[in-house]
């Protein structure tokens, strides 16, 4: 059957109570990893419908207490054995028991997976099928974004350079294998072993770091856009507390993209803002505009600036052709100002319309709220750009298991075919973030860096 | 002016390694079959190097000897010359590599094809295929004459539309002297098939005479010859010796001073070469820190002082050529027979294909070797067999043969080339695999001989010889599992002497298979009740034991992959109305019109959020026909 995964199921960002749904036929074995009933009984011998009340722990330290409820196939959502571990809300203790259950075998469900299972188990009728195609296949765009904005942060850097170290290693030896008489230095177990090591020492490191939150850039990223002078800077300024542009009333102050960190209850922004986008000849304030377009690509929010108080010109109808099934909130400014903007225009473009006004600071909370409603897709959580550092854990984590398989199988003297075959297991795990297949990369690496073929 | 010839199930377009293979296999199956060929004189003909096999391409040669192929068999006739390359690197890459004479191979394949009933081997250039309402229904030779056929398949070569280029010369041929195949290329465009240009290219022949080999290294075969076939009875000659020399900094300087001399560098040849077959110039510009480059010089056969130069193909002028050779220590006197050359040729875009190498476009007509964009002989005969029995069994309306890429290379070099297509010429290499533990081609047979038995290649006889070996590796690897071997002096000598741990209680004598310093046949005197075995048995025994955890795993990834394999993806689906798709991944859907969620997954631009909406609009499509 399909393999054991596993998601936060409740929306994320939301307070309370959070639920890990773990679906699969290994899905109770893995909570029973995490997880010490007070009762003192085991998970495994628990019938469906049935809960358990304990402490959820992560390799051998206490997260949090917590309840287990077991279904047992095919009555679940799923049609799968099903675990979900309910526990105190709060983005970080979540994240952590959603790790620690990844540890004990679970993998992180792919978007909507829970809904896909369900679906192929025979749980939902034609009709609601065809929503779920839809559903996932706006999840998947929304993953996408959401992926490609994570490869800009330190930890998939990181990850990467690792995926290269290891990519020469498998290429030397697909070189010294498919070419062997040509002039491709022998590759040894030391050497192997050597390079095999200082990838699994960068790892280890890597995870070491990554939990105590030191590589990862944390944060959605959050673009604001608008055409100049609608009140992007201040905008920022208000959600920030600080000056960090500079605001003038002179159109195109803000020339390249400034980041802030802000928070907003559990949800952290990696704000930009950026330079107002219109027609330009100056060659600064060009480059600036070409930054912030860069930007709608990967932003996981875009906040949208609008001026209620002049009507709407040709620069903002272009940018709403733009931003068009982007994730946008639209932030209509000074709503202090007499109205002459045409409101119901953009209300039927964007669902997350929002009325403010950054000069007399009103409208803060409500924006807020449509942030976090915005990034609260349930179901869809591990497609959110909030858990993306989590997928590129997880891969971490595998590859360093799947590592230590290919430092056993080159100690235990086993023959380079066998190494070779472990090791692209290993590659296989980190290059899942670049959906890049491993044989076509290593092929790719043989013939620029190897002399060979007749 | 047409006249009519004759009739026939399956005609196949060229005589190459492809072709013959499509040929007999085609005709072995009861097709009624006819090949044709530009010259009898060039059938199965080996333009480049004089020999077959080598890593990758030597687990192919045992795949299509399994199969039922010839080119193994063939092979081991004229083998003069035999290596198992990669010894030390473990059995999944052990790589058999014959030289072969090329006069007598091209004797003995024609042989084979003359001897061959219900086919009929012609000299005649095919110039036009007819096609009716989508179906292929005759074809035209360049004299007019009209063929009634049921099914073609084109194995072309690098003869269709070839164009040779010497330095800043250029002219239509083929290979070794054999006219160019010129106007079947442009009926194929006609008929809406994307023809696009590749690029080969080939070292010189030299004269034995001018070569001294006194400052050369020798290579001989390896002590024990190896057979490719299965069916082989004793071992292949095996006395030929080939040599090894090198390049130089000053054969560098001649190259780099007339590189503006070569057709490539000058733009002259625009049509995409392979990358891992690069001329010498190639390697010296892009390779410019190595100081040296090693070359084989091979012999081309044994009634012949003609040579070979592998790892010297070039497009340079002729004399420019000769001059860089004679820089070369051991070819101060040397004299070219051959010249190398570049050249270029049609091939089709093997997204066009289905994985039973047919057309999708056009019933009947089939493409095989480089045709498809492959390179290399051992690539062209693996997809010429398949095609072959595919025609056949459409003609005889039976269910098409798809090879997996957990099954074979054949299926893999299939699966790559209908699913990623290529943009240069294919080879295939043992990393394209991602079971390669498991497809050995020391059990070539034990993969494929039960399929070509079912398709009608394979005798009762020989596939009831492979369930008895089947049989007695079974039996065998039990006993090593149940069999204790007790602590003794001797045993531990052994152990410690193999720097492996010695034994304080007893084990299984599995356990000690296990250990990766030791083999099957070292253990022999410790293990009293060890039948007497034939050493294929023995090998494959101690392979599987000792393998058996990593086979394992790559045993659960290949059930993994074929829950999504018996998916079948109906065809003619228009991918762009399916809603949850993303852009990317409906455009890419669109073009390769996949068989399966399996290869559908493997697209590139397709992910599997996308394979998760095919798995359910495909639920959608069944229920809504159950309901019907």
């Amino acid at each position: 059957m399909f393999k054991t995964v596993a998601a936060i199921a409740t929306p994320a960002a939301v307070g309370g109570v959070s639920v890990i749904r773990i679906s699969g036929e290994g899905a109770i074995p893995a909570a029973e990893r995490v997880f010490r009933a007070s009762s003192g009984r085991p998970l495994s011998g628990m019938k469906g419908y049935t809960a358990a009340y304990g402490q959820i722990y992560s390799g051998g330290q206490l997260l949090d207490d917590g309840i287990v409820t077991i279904f047992r196939a095919p009555k679940s959502y799923t049609g799968e054995d099903v675990a979900e571990i309910s526990c105190h809300g709060g983005l970080l203790v979540t994240k952590k028991v959603l790790r620690a259950v990844l540890e004990s075998g679970a993998s992180l469900a792919e978007p909507g997976e829970f809904t896909r299972r369900a679906f192929l188990n025979g749980k939902m009728t034609l009709t609601q099928a065809e929503a779920v195609a839809e559903l996932i296949g706006a999840g998947s765009e929304q993953g996408l974004r959401a992926a490609r904005s994570a490869m800009n942060g330190a930890l998939y850097q990181r990850i990467s350079g690792i995926t290269g170290r290891l990519l020469k290693v498998s290429s030397h030896l697909a070189a010294y294998i498919d070419y062997p008489e040509e002039d491709v230095e022998a590759v040894t177990s030391e050497s192997l072993l050597m390079e095999c090591e200082g990838c699994l020492d960068e790892l280890s490191a890597l995870l070491a770091a990554f939990d105590r939150g030191k590589v990862i850039r944390e944060g959605v990223e959050t673009v604001i856009v608008g055409r100049p002078n609608v009140g992007k800077s201040t905008l920022m300024n208000l959600l920030s507390g600080c000056q960090k542009s500079i605001v003038t009333d002179i159109p195109g102050t803000t020339r390249d993209v400034v980041e802030e960190l802000v928070n907003l209850g559990d949800v952290t922004l990696r704000l930009a803002d950026t330079a107002g986008i219109r027609q330009t000849e100056n060659p600064v304030e060009q480059l600036g505009v070409s930054m912030a377009l860069e930007r709608l690509e990967t932003a996981g929010v875009i906040l949208a600036v609008f001026d209620l108080s002049e009507p709407m010109r040709k620069e903002d109808e272009q940018l709403i052709g733009r931003l068009e099934g982007l994730p946008v909130i639209v932030v209509l400014n000074k709503n202090d100002l007499p109205l002459k903007f045409d409101i119901t225009y953009v209300r039927e473009k964007f669902p997350h319309c929002v009325k403010i006004s950054a000069a007399e600071n009103q409208g803060v909370e409500a924006l807020n709220k449509e942030i976090v409603s915005l990034l609260s897709l349930a179901d869809l959580s591990s497609a959110s750009a909030i858990l993306q550092n989590e997928r590129q854990r997880d891969c971490a984590f595998r590859a360093k298991e799947l590592l230590k398989e290919v430092c056993d199988t080159v100690q235990a003297g086993y023959t380079l075919d066998a190494v070779d075959a472990a090791l692209e297991s290993a590659l296989s795990a980190l290059m899942e973030l670049s959906g890049e297949r491993v044989s076509d990369a290593v092929i790719d690496e043989v013939f620029s860096h190897f002399c060979v073929g007749k | 002016m047409g006249y009519y010839m004759g009739e026939y199930d399956v005609a196949v377009v060229g005589a190459g390694h492809a072709g013959v293979e499509a040929a007999m296999a085609a005709a072995r199956l009861g097709a009624k079959t006819v090949l044709f060929t530009l010259t009898l004189d060039a059938v199965a003909n080996l333009p480049c190097n004089p020999s077959i096999g080598g890593t990758a391409k030597g687990h192919l040669v045992r795949e299509i000897d399994a199969l039922g192929g010839v080119m193994g068999i063939a092979a081991d006739r004229c083998t003069i010359q035999s290596r198992m390359l990669n010894k030390g690197k473990g059995p999944a890459v052990h790589s058999l590599r014959a030289q072969v004479d090329r006069s007598r191979y091209h004797l003995c394949i024609k042989e084979m094809l003359e001897k061959q009933e219900k086919l009929d081997l012609r000299q005649a250039e095919v110039v036009d295929v007819k096609v009716e309402d989508g179906q292929v229904v005759g074809i035209v030779t360049h004299l007019g004459a009209e063929y009634k056929v049921k099914a073609c398949i084109i194995s072309t070569g690098t003869y269709l539309g070839g164009t040779i280029h010497v330095g800043e010369v250029s002219y239509a041929c083929g290979p070794d002297g054999v006219k160019a195949a010129e106007g079947l290329g442009g009926n194929l465009r006609k008929l809406g098939i994307e023809i696009r240009r590749f690029k080969t290219g080939t070292p010189c022949r030299v004269h034995r005479r001018s070569i001294d080999f006194s400052r050369l290294e020798e290579q001989p075969g390896d002590r024990e010859a190896v057979p490719f076939s299965f069916t082989a009875e004793g071992s292949p000659r095996n006395d030929a010796v080939c040599y090894i020399a090198y390049t130089n900094e000053d054969t560098h300087q001649v190259i780099h001073d007339n590189i503006h001399r070569s057709p490539i560098y000058s733009g002259r040849i625009q049509a995409i070469g392979p990358r891992y077959c690069p001329s010498i110039e190639d390697k010296i510009m892009r390779f410019a820190d190595r100081s040296r480059h090693q070359l084989f010089v091979e012999p081309m056969g044994l009634d012949t002082d003609e040579m070979y130069l592998q790892g010297l193909s070039s497009s340079l002028p002729e004399d420019v050529q000769l001059a860089f050779l004679k820089t070369i220590e051991g070819f101060e006197n040397l004299e070219i027979m051959r010249s190398a050359y570049a050249i270029e040729y049609d091939c089709c875009n093997p997204l066009d294909l289905r994985p039973t190498l047919e057309f999708k476009k056009i019933c009947g007509l089939y493409g095989a070797g480089q045709f498809n964009g492959t390179s290399g002989y051992e690539e062209a005969a693996a997809q010429g067999l398949v095609a072959g029995i595919n025609a056949a069994r459409a003609v005889q309306q039976k269910e098409p043969l798809v090879l997996g890429r957990s099954s074979s290379y054949i299926g893999t070099l299939i699966d790559d080339l209908c699913t990623k297509g290529c943009s240069d010429p294919y080879r295939m290499m043992t990393s394209r695999s991602e079971f390669r533990l498991i497809l050995r081609q020391d059990n070539a047979d034990q993969r494929l001989t039960p399929i070509g038995y079912q398709m009608g290649l394979i005798s009762k006889e020989r596939y009831e010889l492979l369930r008895e070996k089947e049989a007695l590796i079974q039996k065998e690897r039990e006993r090593a599992e149940q069999t204790n071997m007790a602590p003794s002096p001797a045993l531990n000598e052994l152990l410690v002497s193999r720097e492996t741990v010695p034994l304080s209680t007893g084990c299984k004598l599995a356990d000690l298979i296990r250990r990766p310093q030791l083999g099957y046949d070292d253990l022999a005197a410790f293990d009293a009740g060890r039948p007497d075995l034939p050493k294929e048995v023995r090998e494959q025994v101690e392979i599987q034991i000792k393998y058996e955890g990593y086979i394992k795993k790559q045993q659960r990834e290949i059930e993994e992959s074929r829950r999504l394999e018996v998916k079948r993806l109906p065809a003619g689906v228009d991918y762009q109305q399916i809603a949850g798709l993303r852009l990317e991944a409906r455009e890419k859907l669109q073009r390769v019109q996949p068989e399966n969620i399996g290869q559908a997954s493997r697209i590139s631009g397709v992910n599997p959020a996308d394979i998760t909406t095919l798995l359910i609009w495909l639920e959608v499509q069944e229920k809504e026909k159950r309901d019907d």
